[in-house]
């Protein structure tokens, strides 16, 4: 028990340090000193309140999302729409924010994020949900083609459609500072977002491990069929882990725009949908695992230009590691046999 | 008799266990030598080190004599080692003369030269007495001819040594006889054959000597005359076992689970059900035999809720309870043991714990408004895991790691325990050894007892026979009869399996069984 537990944290750690050490080979035949890129990485991602605060904010959305992904991992589910259902999330509490006056605070916040929640919620249960529980359609399929959907729609909405500022900036209106998140540490970007995350984790791990739920979530996960058997309906728990699935996606794309962005705009910062896939896998599906990963990737992505400044290797490198970090879970296999065999020579010494 | 294979001190290791355990075995010209144990008792293993699939870490083996190597499986096959796979590797949209001869076909500048592959095969199966049709699809044949072309598959390459693995596993008692029969007959003519097995009464009926092999070693080698089930069993397990557990008087209550007219179209892969009734009373066991593939497995899905009927009725206590969903029946008293355990049975990745309460964990007192009470079901689980002997005796460990035995007993325990009106047992013992298949028995009969209606489907035409009160049997998706225990025999049941009519005089039945057992031809 204690020794599969301890496998199950040490595979990804290893992954990590492993990429890490594939980005330092690469640094070096660069021409470049790697103890040098990983100390300026270090301290771009974690030294200072003002650098730790950016690596949060990074990784707040990467949380939210990445736990809305592991859910559905949960249940057997392999929903890659975060992106979209994020992006659905972000209009609607754009919209809610800056559209509706006159609210106070405790109202007006609650309600752009409950807004936000539900859309991204309902774009991934009604359509690719309800489809896999009756008719078996993929959600592979159908969750990547609602992302394209929902980021052709923001697309719109913002460059000449509905939710456009006036002015040329494809954006919609800034939200009201009612329906803004306010800031955790002030002068940085961190918003009481983190704070929603972290407790996010908690509800998720809550819901999984003692609700009846979550029994069924992850009793279908492992073994549809034996779920089946014994009575579960597994059309229900399918649609409804979508739901909560895409409800955190949802819930990252409001925060992100209540709490970092304060209005809709089509932005470089697209992709946290995308990258919350590799959160979860990378934080093995366990929320306390996704919030570590998320707060690593939201590290990379703060110290990247540190790095490029300090060490003088390009930002670049950091998609190098991220891309290694991918190879590396997706071959855990080979880390997985490479510890059983140290252990059983450990054991024969 | 001269010794053609020789193992000595064979040992094979595998990470945290091991295998075998300096095993010495010996196989001598035309002798059928039966390899006897449990599940992982090492035998398996054993018979793969000698046909070349495994390589021992210790150990020599003698073949005539002489010290061999096998590097692969093709090599023992050179030297004459052949071995037929429980599971048949088998290309069924080929003939017979083509799979026989796949891999050493005879060729026709860069064709396979038909002619001489068809004449091959005949003179081949003449001369063992295999009789066959070269020119059948292998698709078209029963699972005994089958087997027949696998046999035939190692003598031409071949074979004068032969392993049989598991080999009555998926036969009728008429199609297993008839392979007896070809053994004892190859045995005669010179061929030496190792038989794998865990069914003492088939060791008992075939083999010359009987090896029983636990935990990785062989413990005896007996001469098949000299040795009793009842002894064979217990140098298997380890302690004395109850080969029959006794069962008591049948004093039949009021109908628990009525059937009529029920009927299903063939589709999903899924065999036809044509109109069928039968009764389970309170306090009897109703069993359900039949070939595989003739509808037992529709009919158990119909009544567990899994599978929707197109026609007929299926009442419960009288209650028409047709097409009501798995957790309706449930909540009204019907447990279901699936026949694949690992698949349908049990999530193999959650804890024991967790699979026990896999169908009532959303009630009282599992759980409240939603929420689970982690340590009602904790307590719960400790108490039915000593009640229903899992071991390891941890609640907490992950299902997956149990053996087949424990595994089933989760199940056994969290359906019995739910004391249902109606126990549908789909196949309980299939794949567990003696000492685990007498723990079931027990259950199912004490469960009879107690005023249950139990209803059994098994492959397994002798634990049908003993335990059932009365014996229903499926032929092409029908109930063709219903016997009462009594009047119901290995040879009757035996023939009404294979389609012939209740009206057969159970006397002329081996003689037609042959033939009949081989018109059977399976999905």
């Amino acid at each position: 028990m204690t020794s599969t537990r301890a496998t199950a944290v040490l595979v990804p750690v290893l992954s990590v340090l492993l990429s890490f050490l594939v980005g330092g080979v690469i640094v070096v035949i660069s021409g470049h000193d790697p103890l040098a890129a990983y100390v300026a990485l270090l301290q771009g991602a974690f030294g200072s309140v003002f650098n730790l605060a950016n690596t949060l904010t990074v990784a707040v959305p990467l949380m939210l999302a990445g736990l809305g992904v592991a859910f559905t991992f949960r249940a057997g589910l392999f929903n890659i729409g975060a992106e979209g259902q994020y992006w659905l999330g972000s209009i609607a509490a754009a919209w809610v924010g800056y559209a509706v006056h006159g609210l106070p605070v405790w109202v007006h916040l609650p309600l752009a994020l409950l807004a936000g929640t539900l859309a991204g919620a309902l774009w991934a249960a009604l359509i690719p949900g309800v489809l896999k529980a009756w008719t078996g359609a993929h959600e592979v399929i159908t969750t990547m083609m609602m992302s394209y959907i929902a980021i052709n729609l923001a697309r719109y909405l913002i460059e000449g459609g509905p939710m456009m500022a006036p002015g040329y900036t494809p954006q919609s209106p800034a939200v009201l500072p009612t329906a803004t998140l306010p800031a955790l540490v002030p002068g940085t970007q961190l918003s009481w977002g983190l704070v929603l995350a972290v407790l996010a984790a908690v509800a998720v791990w809550f819901v999984l491990y003692r609700t009846t739920f979550g029994f069924e979530v992850r009793a279908a996960g492992l073994n549809g069929r034996a779920a089946r058997y014994a009575g579960m309906n597994v059309a229900r728990i399918i649609v409804l882990a979508m739901f909560v699935s895409g409800a955190l996606a949802g819930l990252a794309g409001a925060v992100q725009t209540l709490g970092v962005n304060h209005r809709l705009f089509d932005a470089f910062n697209a992709g946290y949908g995308y990258t919350a896939i590799v959160v979860a896998l990378l934080g093995k599906n366990n929320p306390w695992g996704v919030l570590a990963a998320a707060v690593l990737f939201g590290a990379l992505n703060a110290g990247a230009s540190a790095m490029q400044m300090q060490a003088g290797v390009p930002a670049h490198l950091v998609d190098v590691v991220q891309g290694m970090i991918i190879f590396f879970i997706a071959v855990d296999g080979i880390i997985r046999s490479v510890l059983r065999r140290t252990r059983k020579e450990a054991a024969q010494a | 008799m001269d010794v053609v294979l020789e193992l000595k001190g064979i040992t094979k290791r595998f990470p945290g266990v091991v295998a075998n355990d300096r095993v010495d075995l010996d196989l001598r010209r035309g002798e059928i030598h039966a390899v006897l144990g449990e599940n992982g008792a090492g035998k398996s293993t054993i018979m793969k080190i000698v046909s070349g699939l495994y390589s021992p870490d210790e150990g020599t083996i003698l073949l005539e004599g002489r010290p061999v190597r096998f590097a692969g499986p093709r090599e023992a096959i050179t030297a004459g080692i052949g071995m037929v796979h429980q599971h048949f590797m088998l290309i069924p949209v080929m003939t017979v003369a083509e799979n026989i001869v796949l891999g050493r076909e005879p060729a026709r500048g860069l064709a396979l030269d038909v002619r001489r592959a068809r004449e091959d095969v005949r003179q081949l199966s003449a001369r063992y007495g295999l009789e066959i049709d070269p020119d059948r699809l292998v698709g078209e044949l029963s699972v005994g001819l089958q087997q027949r072309v696998e046999i035939l598959k190692a003598f031409y390459r071949g074979a004068n040594i032969l392993i049989l693995d598991e080999p009555t596993a998926m036969l009728t008692p008429q199609e297993a006889r008839e392979l007896f029969r070809i053994m004892r007959e190859l045995a005669r003519s010179g061929v030496s054959i190792f038989f794998i097995s865990h069914k003492l009464d088939e060791v008992m009926e075939v083999a010359d000597r009987v090896s029983v092999m636990r935990q990785g070693r062989r413990v005896a080698t007996l001469p098949a005359a000299e040795t009793s089930p009842e002894q064979l069993a217990e140098l298997m397990v380890g302690r004395s076992v109850l080969l029959r557990v006794e069962r008591g008087e049948h004093r039949p209550g009021e109908p628990v689970l009525a059937v009529e007219g029920l009927g299903r179209a063939a589709r999903g892969g899924r065999a036809a059900l044509a109109d069928i009734s039968f009764e389970v009373r309170a306090g009897e066991i109703f069993g359900l035999a039949g070939v595989e593939g003739n509808g037992q497995q529709e009919l158990v899905e119909v009544l567990a809720g899994l599978l929707k009927p197109d026609r007929g009725t299926v009442r419960l206590g009288g209650v028409d309870v047709t097409g009501r969903s798995p957790r309706q029946l449930f909540e009204m008293g019907v447990a279901y043991i699936p026949p694949d355990r690992q698949a349908e049975g049990l999530v193999l990745d959650l804890t024991v714990a967790e699979n026990l309460a896999l169908k009532d964990y959303y009630r009282a007192p599992l759980a409240r408004r939603g929420l689970i009470d982690v340590k009602r079901l904790a307590e719960r689980a400790r108490a039915l895991v000593v009640e229903y002997d899992v071991r390891p005796a941890n609640p907490a460990a992950v299902a997956r790691t149990l053996s087949g035995g424990n595994q089933q007993k989760v199940i056994l325990g969290r359906e019995v325990s739910s004391s249902p009106r109606l126990l549908i047992a789909a196949q309980p013992t299939r794949g567990l050894d003696v000492g685990a298949i007498e723990f079931v028995h027990r259950r199912l009969l004490a469960l009879r007892d107690s005023g249950a209606a139990v209803l059994l489907s098994s492959l397994e035409l002798d634990e049908i026979l003993s335990l059932a009160d009365r014996i229903g049997v499926m032929y092409k998706g029908r109930l063709v009869a219903v016997l009462d225990a009594d009047e119901a025999t290995r040879e009757r049941v035996g023939l009404l399996m294979t389609g012939a009519t209740a009206a057969a005089p159970a006397g002329a039945g081996t003689a037609a069984a042959g033939a009949g057992a081989e018109e059977v031809r399976r999905p």
